[in-house]
């Protein structure tokens, strides 16, 4: 009787609060950490109409993409198993899965060699029937958390550059994804350990970013162009750099070579993986950093006082044109650490940044547009409400929640949570 | 490479059904943006309430035709007064991104599971277009001239889909000559003069949202007939993108500017991409596949819409003294 | 004309006589009576003024400081901007709480201080779009020209006429966009007339306007009386409120704190004080008010970035 590697869970899923249109059930067949490869995989939807199969190939991967979140049945056909190798408990060749929406769902079956009793099956810890109510909010909350950080991250961009050009800017969202995949092809392409190319990828970002403001937006603003003009341009910026990123590493999800699959760990009730409690480290000393940076250094608070009002700081001798470069350096440094940790955590792939891009306007104008302290309780508001809605809510109608209470709370509040009445006149 | 198919299947795109369908959904935004100067990035959300409530009130609930088509207007109709109400009072970057988040809820409603029973999931909604082909004078066959060539069905959706534009054309011009169109054109400019002159600024952009909005549900009719078949993910944000391209391409707050902005944009997507796709298979382009021609075609897009803002915001037909890009 | 020009004047003038020259002094004939309007922004409040009439047929001024809150009184009054508190009464009626539009309908229409010219409409169609009750503003009507092609004739013709007034009819089919600072203040004037107003309120009328084109702004402004219309402005130019104002009423820090004739107001104490700080004592001469006035605006700005001075 052979311990089979991570196999300890019958069904393990990543904790992924994610948000993709690409719903997939995958896994990986191992026994004894040898891949298990022709095993058929079919896949039924909860009421029982086929929605596809698949057999595992020589890495014992499979996958099948779903139509939508929801409840499946995955099966795995024993009779197509190579011989000598078994399930190690018989009765789970059927499992019933979640699939939330925009995740893929890891789906593991426990392989054994020859004849397995099922005596050393492992506890299901997959199962949250029997979790209680407040295990499942303080998962949530867990989850909200790690959701309201990535878009934190990427919202601080977005407030600092609407508040010091005025520009709403819809290729935020491509920073991430460029981020990502700078840290993907280091990674992958040139060998680095996702330590190294992780950091080398942030600079890439700030220097991406820099370019931009020195090279295109700067530019345009000297040219006069109007900021809807420029949120239009920005439009445009957004699809070249999605399908440019599509084109050049296809559609599919693409992992990092580290960290890929980590076995769960469990603090208290919240089960998570240690990647993600070290992305989340991450986030937040970046964020604290930042926010300490733009409290207390003079660079700070030059670029709240052109955020304020650049005609006023320019008119008092700040370079506002430096202080906008600086600003988008960081913009999309950030941005690209966010789609880093959202590559190593949950998805990597061309529409991971267009994906958190409305959460992220969600929490800058929750926070009210332009202020950056608002951005970041805006955005830690919207990740959490995202997923402890999910209690009340089907999982895939999440983002509608948090998009009406946007819509709700410009109602009422237009000037955002943190943000003042305007003065008019 | 095989010319005739290139120019066969462009030529056929600048007048066929996407054309008319981004030229419908371009002319509202022109109504909203163009003259008016409503950045509403989510005209698809016009379009899927359209495609939806026609298609959910004949094959959900069984109801006749001409209901669905009533459905899908006064679903257009409320859409625009709900999305009006909490933001047709705020700045424009707002308004840009509530619309957008609202056309984002109405997909992901649709394509729900829980709500599968009503309009279908992912997988979406048919057999709700027998009636619309039913009135099809057009007998069974292929009509064309030159090399353009299109089917019996086709010819049908082509048929209406034009009447509709020259339709919508019409009525555009005549609202955008008369002393309403000048109050919109005044709100563009300038919003607090015109209430200074008494008149109610609220209520006419609620007006030309909903114009524009029942104009974009026409558009979303025409999809789903077209298809005889409605899914979700058409009705992306992508959809609304294309469309401002379309509608700047042609030149905005000019009446014909979103119409031949289809054309051109669609004979162009065309013509590249087949041309780009007869390359590859004929080995003239070998460093690509004919699945990145794909996503080549889409990055031309964005670039496309990046150089016309730079260089001609106007497009081909505008007037540069009289766009709403430089506002602020 | 000339004669009834200073019979129009005279009678004006001849209203305020037995008008006691102090804050709130009430007027015989008011067609706009305000009461205690206060606006504030977080801590600071912008307006807050217990009562003030405006004589009917008169030229009131409205001076003050800089941030006295001269416009932010003016945007309470024609419903650009939401009052906290407060009540004010237009020929009786009470317009606290009605929207701009709904203002400007009942005859009380104003200008602003940054121009607003339509900038991508012609001259002409930003006359006509002033007109009041068109029956081409309807969607459907609109549809059909020959419901509204009648009026819009008429229209026409008003329009015409006072651009012949105000010196623009060469203009008529130019871009608005293509006048010049003190064109726009005309064509906003006499864009604002085609409404029909009663009492025309205009907010610096004469800030960044040609000195050229000054003398022949005032005319139109005293044109506006004699024409039977209320004027109230906000203005800095002491020269100006002095030539044409029957009325001056003068704001400081969000109060009214003086009122009279404009004589009596500029030698003032309390204004002098306003303008120029307590230790002030001299007379105020017009270079030394915009001295001032400049100076003033320098510390206000600072005070509106510590943080840029920090960093200096």
């Amino acid at each position: 009787m052979v311990f089979t590697a991570f196999m300890g869970a019958l069904l393990f899923a990543l904790a992924s609060p994610a948000f993709a249109d690409g719903e997939t059930l995958r896994g990986t067949l191992q026994n004894q950490g040898q891949p298990v490869t022709g095993v058929k995989i079919t896949v039924t939807s909860g009421d029982g109409q086929p929605v596809g199969e698949a057999t595992s190939d020589a890495e014992g991967k499979w996958e099948v993409p779903v139509p939508a979140a929801g409840s499946y049945q995955v099966t795995l056909d024993q009779a197509t198993l190579p011989t000598g190798t078994v399930l190690r408990l018989k009765d789970r060749a059927t499992l019933t899965v979640q699939v939330f929406e925009g995740n893929y769902r890891n789906v593991l079956f426990a392989l054994a060699s020859g004849n397995a009793d099922g005596s050393g099956a492992q506890p299901d810890d997959g199962s949250s029937a029997s979790s209680a109510f407040w295990t499942r909010v303080a998962q949530l909350a867990f989850e909200g958390l790690s959701l309201g950080l990535v878009i934190a991250l990427g919202a601080l961009g977005i407030s600092l550059i609407f508040g010091t050009t005025g520009l709403t800017n819809f290729a935020h969202g491509e920073l991430l994804t460029v981020g990502a995949f700078a840290a993907l092809v280091l990674n992958t392409t040139l060998g680095l350990h996702l330590l190294v190319a992780a950091p080398l990828a942030v600079l890439i970002s700030a220097a991406f970013g820099y370019g931009q403001e020195r090279f295109f937006w700067g530019p345009l603003r000297n040219r006069k162009t109007g900021l809807v003009s420029m949120m239009i341009i920005s439009i445009g910026v957004a699809i070249f750099l999605r399908y440019l990123v599509l084109f050049l590493f296809g559609g599919e999800n693409v992992p990092y070579e580290q960290y890929v699959a980590q076995d769960g760990i469990q603090l208290g009730p919240i089960s998570t993986t240690p990647k993600g409690l070290i992305a989340m480290g991450v986030e937040i000393v970046v964020l604290i950093a930042v926010g300490l940076a733009l409290t207390y250094t003079r660079l700070g608070k030059a670029t709240r006082a052109v955020s304020d009002n650049p005609a006023l700081a320019a008119s008092s001798g700040i370079n506002v044109d430096r202080i906008v470069r600086i600003v988008w350096a960081m913009g999309a440094a950030v941005a690209g650490l966010a789609g880093i940790m959202l590559g190593t955590t949950q998805i990597l792939n061309f529409q991971m940044g267009q994906q958190v891009l409305l959460l992220m306007f969600a929490g800058v104008t929750l926070g009210g547009l332009g202020t950056a302290f608002g951005a970041l309780v805006g955005a830690l508001v919207v990740g959490m409400f995202v997923q402890i809605s999910t209690i009340w809510i089907p999982p895939e109608l999440k983002t509608v929640g948090a998009l009406a209470v946007l819509i709700i709370v410009l109602l009422v509040r237009p000037q955002g949570i943190l943000g003042r009445r305007e003065r008019i006149g | 490479m095989d010319w005739e198919l290139i120019f066969s299947r462009a030529l056929s795109a600048g007048i066929g059904t996407e054309a008319v369908i981004y030229a419908l959904a371009a002319i509202g935004l022109n109504i909203h943006f163009g003259y008016t100067g409503l950045l509403n990035f989510g005209q698809a959300g016009f379009l899927a309430v359209g495609a939806y409530g026609l298609a959910t009130t004949i094959t959900t609930f069984g109801l006749p035709f001409w209901l669905g088509v009533t459905v899908g207007l006064v679903g257009a109709v409320l859409f625009a007064l709900l999305l009006g109400i909490p933001t047709l009072r705020l700045r424009a970057d707002y308004l840009a991104i509530v619309t957008i988040a609202a056309a984002e809820i109405v997909r992901l409603v649709v394509r729900s599971v829980a709500l599968r029973g009503t309009f279908g999931g992912t997988d979406g909604l048919d057999s709700f277009s027998g009636d619309f082909y039913a009135l099809n004078p057009y007998s069974p066959g292929s009509y064309g001239f030159w090399l353009i060539k299109f089917d019996h069905r086709t010819l049908w959706v082509l048929t209406v889909g034009w009447i509709l534009v020259a339709a919508a054309c019409a009525v555009v011009y005549l609202v955008m000559k008369s002393p309403w169109g000048r109050v919109l054109k005044a709100i563009r400019e300038d919003e607090d003069a015109v209430r200074s002159l008494g008149k109610n600024v609220f209520s006419y952009k609620m007006q030309a949202l909903v114009f524009g909005g029942v104009v974009g549900s026409l558009a979303g009719f025409l999809f789903a007939l077209s298809r005889a078949a409605t899914q979700p993910d058409l009705f992306s944000t992508e959809l609304t993108f294309f469309a401002y391209t379309v509608l700047i391409l042609g030149g905005a707050a000019r009446v014909a500017g979103p119409v031949v902005g289809a054309m051109i944009f669609w004979l162009l997507l065309i013509l590249v991409k087949t041309g780009m796709e007869e390359a590859v298979n004929h080995q003239v382009i070998t460093f690509i596949t004919v699945n990145q021609v794909g996503s080549i075609n889409y990055m031309l897009v964005g670039l496309g819409l990046i150089l016309l803002l730079i260089y001609r915001p106007q497009g081909i037909f505008g007037d540069k003294r009289e766009i709403a890009l430089d506002a602020r | 004309m000339h004669a009834e020009t200073v019979n129009r004047r005279a009678q004006a003038q001849a209203a305020f006589a037995e008008v006691a020259p102090e804050p709130g002094a009430p007027k015989p004939d008011p067609i706009l009576v305000v009461d205690d309007v206060i606006r504030r922004f977080g801590g600071l409040t912008a307006v807050d003024v217990k009562h003030v009439e405006i004589q009917r047929g008169s030229i009131t001024a409205l001076i003050g400081p800089n941030g006295a809150g001269k416009t932010t009184f003016f945007n309470q009054l024609t419903g650009f901007d939401t009052a906290d508190a407060g009540t004010w009464t237009f020929n009786g009626r009470q317009l606290n709480g009605l929207p701009a539009h709904k203002v400007a309908r009942q005859g009380m229409v104003r200008t602003f201080q940054l121009t607003k010219a339509l900038s991508k409409l012609t001259v002409l169609e930003n006359m006509r779009l002033g007109a009041q009750k068109q029956r081409g503003e309807n969607f459907f009507r609109a549809l059909v020209s020959s419901l509204w092609q009648g009026q819009e004739d008429e229209i026409t013709v008003r329009a015409e006429e006072l651009l012949e007034r105000f010196k623009l009819d060469k203009k008529r089919d130019d871009f608005a966009g293509s006048l010049s600072g003190g064109q726009r203040k005309l064509l906003e004037m006499a864009r604002a007339l085609m409404v029909g107003p009663e009492l025309v309120m205009l907010d610096e009328p004469m800030a960044g306007v040609n000195p050229a084109l000054t003398q022949s702004l005032l005319g139109h402004v005293k044109d506006l009386r004699e024409q039977g219309m209320t004027v109230l402005f906000v203005e800095h130019d002491m020269d100006m409120v002095r030539d044409i104002s029957d009325w001056v009423i003068v704001m400081a820090q969000g109060a009214v704190i003086a009122e009279g004739p404009p004589d009596t107001i500029m030698a003032d104490p309390r204004v002098i004080d306003a303008y120029l700080g307590a230790h002030h004592d001299a007379p105020l001469t017009v270079a030394e008010a915009e001295q001032q006035l400049h100076e003033a605006e320098a510390e206000l700005e600072a005070e509106l970035v510590p943080e840029v001075e920090e960093k200096a």
